[in-house]
């Protein structure tokens, strides 16, 4: 148990990835170390052993590895606090985790970091159908706010695909989206009030039952922040009445450009779809084989466009939706005749990422967005760099918003073929830049797309992200090596830059 | 997922298997959510996905693994609830049944975890040596306490206490037999007598004899037939289990040779999906590899064979509401969902869906026995959700379940069959009278 394992001191697998070096200090003092935060977290809340930190050396996106220094289970907030002031007045890093879903290695670990999970934080605090809000800790799935609302007819409207394992904590880190973020938004969207232990140990709450928090929208600010500025140990989320009527359509198109003009139709008629979802030829297949949705199999491209509200405009849509189909080329229309009919069209949908495993080995999904028009000439694009590269690629679309979801199948025991992967993943993201759109829609940039983000933002905006981060967390102890691709001290960013033996603005007053 | 094995340990069909079910798994997570030792303790390593990782490490590794993955694989139900989740179809109970055969044959195991795992593999399959288990933990009860202050015995404690304060008698319908269906017959069957359960609870195969003649079925009680083999192979002591299964492949060989059957059905639901899975078990066997196919195919739940064959109109109005708790065997080892419901609603019963009923009670075999903790927890949560229906009678497929749950409600708890024969004309259920 006690010696440093020798893992921990590289990165498992990839070589092009660099994580910030490691701490010589303290992967010396690792005994004392453990033997501290054992007294702060007891029982089996202390993973040190090898065998055991390997099961935490990867989130979702397998790609990469790093084994931890060692992994942190705490029950109580208290133990939150007390771990994050230890590593705050050790220097030590910290890795939050929620579930371990994330695609983009939010949760990838450090060598000399502590992984921080949360799946203890699983219970359900409080309803509150009056205030039409529920309070949860993090480690509450996605779904199971959902389930808990649900008798009364209520839920939670973001529902990312992995919403049956995801968990609230990571989807506020992340700012998840999902199917139906079209018309009801995403995290940012629904969430009221966050409790958050800062790097210090202090526990803060921001924002409440209420929308509209004084001061800063800190909430905003924490939505999607990967785990950089804070750990969340209490979330409050919009719970929103289920629509009156619900009614989900399948339709196929013999090519992904007939659907992709489709969906722009659709949205170009002033129709806003609860949801709205497209899947190329492979995606369609292994889904409908995991889920038996009753998806054609001898289209191009499917199109799940869902309608929700009061009956009469359901059925008004849907038949407004069918006509434009028509004009679009779809070659056939389904529409669901009962719940468990839109359930199981729906099924297929979110299973569709890891239902590729029964097609290849390992896969690697993409997450970015791109102005809806841009479309056909994005898929024409991924097909040319798929011949390329010599890998296949699924299509699964949040055609609705702009947010592509390619996956490249790849078989990581073949030497070679995860770099490629790689590769065309990022030709992918600047593919999606280059049409006017965006590295990321909802998984997070993590270590994914974090050499990336040079390709979007300039050096001044990405100075002026981080020193939001330092505002929270000077020392970059926070999930450091995740978001940006460096990461400056803070007293770097403070300084003044000096050009030519001028302070700039000499004319400006300075204290 | 990528793995890391030899193309010498490739060679090996089970290696080979392992490596095509780990090569399978995307890491997703999806899992995690629905595992019942996950939802209770939070942490990685007591989930589907923490436990396929230390497999894969342990396969690679070869040789002994450490205490912490044998700790963390104990801990897993074979529930298979994860089975039912993975949408990459990851077959994660051959892959733990591989593991358990593995630990046992190269880990040492503290003396009384060895002496207690034996026993219970040597008793439980046997009918006669449990009736005489039973009597001795009858009589061991009151010293239960005893038996727990020795460390040796500690575990001992924990059969004893199981033990039933009274023993049912045998059954008129102890095979081997032939029971002749009533009026034109439509079938021929044979009933898995098994083990554990006949001599707990006997009424079990009387109702189901019971219903299958009422319906023109034949049963018959196959010569040399008895433990599915499921107990020991849970076990990891995948020799005794072998031994087991193919007493029963020949047994049936045999019928099916001679009169033939139309199916061979279970009401144990534990043992059902062991059966269905004796096909793969000797898949590479030239002797029985085809026979265990056949087995195999034969092979279905009680609830599966009558919704098939068609229920008769209940003879009475029982007007009662019945919480259905689905066994984990049967909803995630054998995907069987709608016919034990559909059977009840249509003998009459108010079914009612008990809340997260893909959760394990608990019961899972020996798990209540090596796990008390883990299984305590479980049972309880269970019965909160139960209590919260206030229904009049709990029923179930699977023996298991019902000795688990009684331990903790008032409830009464039946096996499906028994309400089915009472309403079609059996006897009411002595745990309704």
């Amino acid at each position: 148990m006690n010696s440093a394992p020798e893992q921990a001191v590289s990165l498992d697998q990839h070589s092009a990835l660099e994580m910030p070096e490691l701490d010589v200090d303290i992967l010396g003092r690792r005994n004392e170390i453990i033997r501290d935060l054992r007294a702060l977290v007891p029982g089996e809340g202390v993973i040190s052993e090898t065998s055991e930190m390997r099961v935490y050396e990867s989130d979702g996106l397998t790609a990469y590895r790093q084994l931890p220094f060692v992994v942190v289970l705490p029950e109580t907030v208290e133990q939150v606090s007390a771990v994050l002031r230890y590593c705050h007045k050790t220097g030590l890093k910290v890795v939050p985790r929620g579930a371990g879903t994330s695609l983009s290695g939010g949760a990838l670990p450090l060598g000399d970091g502590v992984l921080l999970g949360l799946a203890k934080f699983n219970r359900i605090l409080d309803i509150d159908y009056a205030n039409r809000t529920a309070t949860v800790q993090p480690g509450v799935t996605n779904l199971a706010i959902t389930k808990a609302v649900e008798g009364r007819g209520f839920y939670y409207a973001p529902d990312p695909s992995s919403q049956i394992a995801c968990t609230i904590g990571g989807n506020v880190a992340e700012n998840s989206g999902g199917v139906h973020c079209l018309k009801y938004g995403l995290t940012t969207n629904n969430i009221l009030g966050l409790q958050l232990v800062l790097i210090t140990g202090e526990i803060i709450n921001i924002g409440g039952k209420h929308l509209d928090s004084d001061g800063y929208d800190l909430l905003g600010l924490l939505t999607g922040s990967e785990g950089l500025l804070g750990v969340i140990t209490e979330v409050t989320v919009r719970i929103l009445r289920e629509p009156e009527t619900a009614r989900a359509m399948i339709i196929g198109f013999p090519s992904s450009e007939d659907a992709g003009a489709c969906v722009g139709s659709i949205i170009g008629a002033g129709i806003i779809a609860g949801g709205m979802e497209m899947m190329d030829r492979p995606a369609i297949h292994a889904a409908d084989e995991f889920a038996q949705a009753g998806y054609p199999l001898d289209v191009e491209a499917l199109l799940i466009v869902e309608l929700d509200g009061p009956e009469a405009e359901v059925t008004d849509l849907i038949g407004r939706v069918e006509e434009i189909a028509d004009a679009n080329n779809a070659s056939n229309v389904q529409v669901s005749q009962n719940e468990p009919e839109r359930q199981k069209f729906w099924a297929g949908r979110k299973a569709a990422f890891p239902a590729i495993g029964r097609i290849s080995p390992d896969y690697y999904c993409m997450d970015g967005t791109i102005p809806r028009h841009q479309l056909p000439k994005v898929l024409a694009r991924m097909r040319e760099l798929s011949e390329k590269y010599g890998l296949g690629v699924a299509n699964v679309f949040h055609a609705g918003d702009g947010n592509l979801h390619p996956l490249i199948m790849y078989d990581s025991n073949v030497p070679g073929e995860l770099e490629a992967a790689e590769d065309f993943g990022a030709d992918i993201l600047r593919l999606c830049v280059e049409v006017g759109g965006v590295l990321t829609g909802e998984h997070g940039v993590g270590v994914e797309k974090r050499d990336l983000m040079p390709e979007m933002f300039s050096e001044t905006d990405l100075d002026h992200q981080q020193r939001v981060k330092c505002a929270f967390d000077a020392d970059g102890l926070l999930n450091p090596g995740k978001v940006f691709p460096t990461l400056h001290r803070c007293a770097e960013l403070g300084r003044i830059h000096i050009h030519g033996g001028k302070i700039p603005f000499p004319d400006i007053p300075r204290f | 997922m990528q793995t890391r094995f030899s193309i010498h340990q490739l060679a090996d069909p089970d290696i080979s298997v392992a490596n095509d079910i780990l090569r399978k798994c995307v890491h997703c997570g999806f899992c995690t959510a629905t595992c019942p030792t996950y939802v209770l303790l939070g942490d990685e390593l007591d989930s589907p996905r923490g436990r396929i990782y230390l497999i894969k490490n342990m396969l690679e590794d070869g040789g002994a693994p450490s205490p912490d993955t044998v700790k963390h694989v104990d801990r897993c139900l074979s529930c298979l609830s994860c089975m039912s989740t993975c949408p990459a179809s990851v077959n994660y109970m051959h892959l733990v049944d591989y593991a358990r055969d593995h630990i046992e044959e190269t880990y040492r195991r503290p003396l009384s975890d060895r002496l207690f795992r034996a026993i219970l593999a040597k008793l439980l399959p046997n009918p006669r040596l449990f009736r005489l288990g039973m009597i001795a933990g009858f009589v061991a009860k009151p010293f239960a306490s005893l038996l727990e202050a020795i460390p040796v015995t500690r575990r001992l404690a924990a059969l004893a206490r199981l033990a039933p304060s009274r023993l049912p008698g045998r059954s008129a319908n102890e095979g081997p037999g032939t029971f002749p269906a009533m009026g034109v017959r439509r079938k021929r069957v044979a009933l898995l007598s098994g083990c554990a359960q006949r001599v707990l609870a006997p009424e079990l195969h009387d109702a189901t004899i019971r219903i299958l003649q009422r319906h023109g079925v034949e049963v018959v009680l196959a010569k040399g037939e008895g433990c599915c083999g499921g107990l020991p192979h849970h076990l990891g002591k995948t020799g005794d289990s072998f031994a087991l299964a193919k007493r029963n492949i020949d047994a049936w060989s045999h019928e099916i040779d001679d009169q033939g059957l139309d199916a061979i059905l279970v009401n144990a639901s534990g043992c059902g999906t062991t059966l269905k899975d004796y096909g793969f078990m000797f898949r590479e066997d030239p002797v029985y590899s085809v026979k265990a196919a056949r087995i195999s195919e034969l092979a279905a739940d009680i609830t599966e064979f009558l919704n098939q064959l068609g229920l008769d109109d209940p003879t009475i109005d029982p007007d009662l509401d019945v919480a259905y708790h689905s066994a984990c065997s049967l909803q995630h080892g054998q995907q069987v969902h709608e016919p034990p419901r559909d059977l009840l609603s249509k003998a009459g019963f108010r079914v009612h869906e008990i809340p997260e009923g893909h959760l394990c009670c608990g019961s899972a075999g020996t798990y209540n026995m090596l796990q008390p903790r883990l299984s305590k927890a479980l049972r309880n949560r269970k019965i909160g959700h139960i209590e919260g229906l206030d229904p009049d009678v709990v029923a179930t497929g699977n023996l298991g379940c019902i000795t688990q749950l009684a331990t903790g409600t008032k409830i009464p708890l039946v096996h499906t069959i028994e309400l089915l024969d009472w309403a079609t004309g059996g006897p009411k259920p002595a745990k309704l009278s």
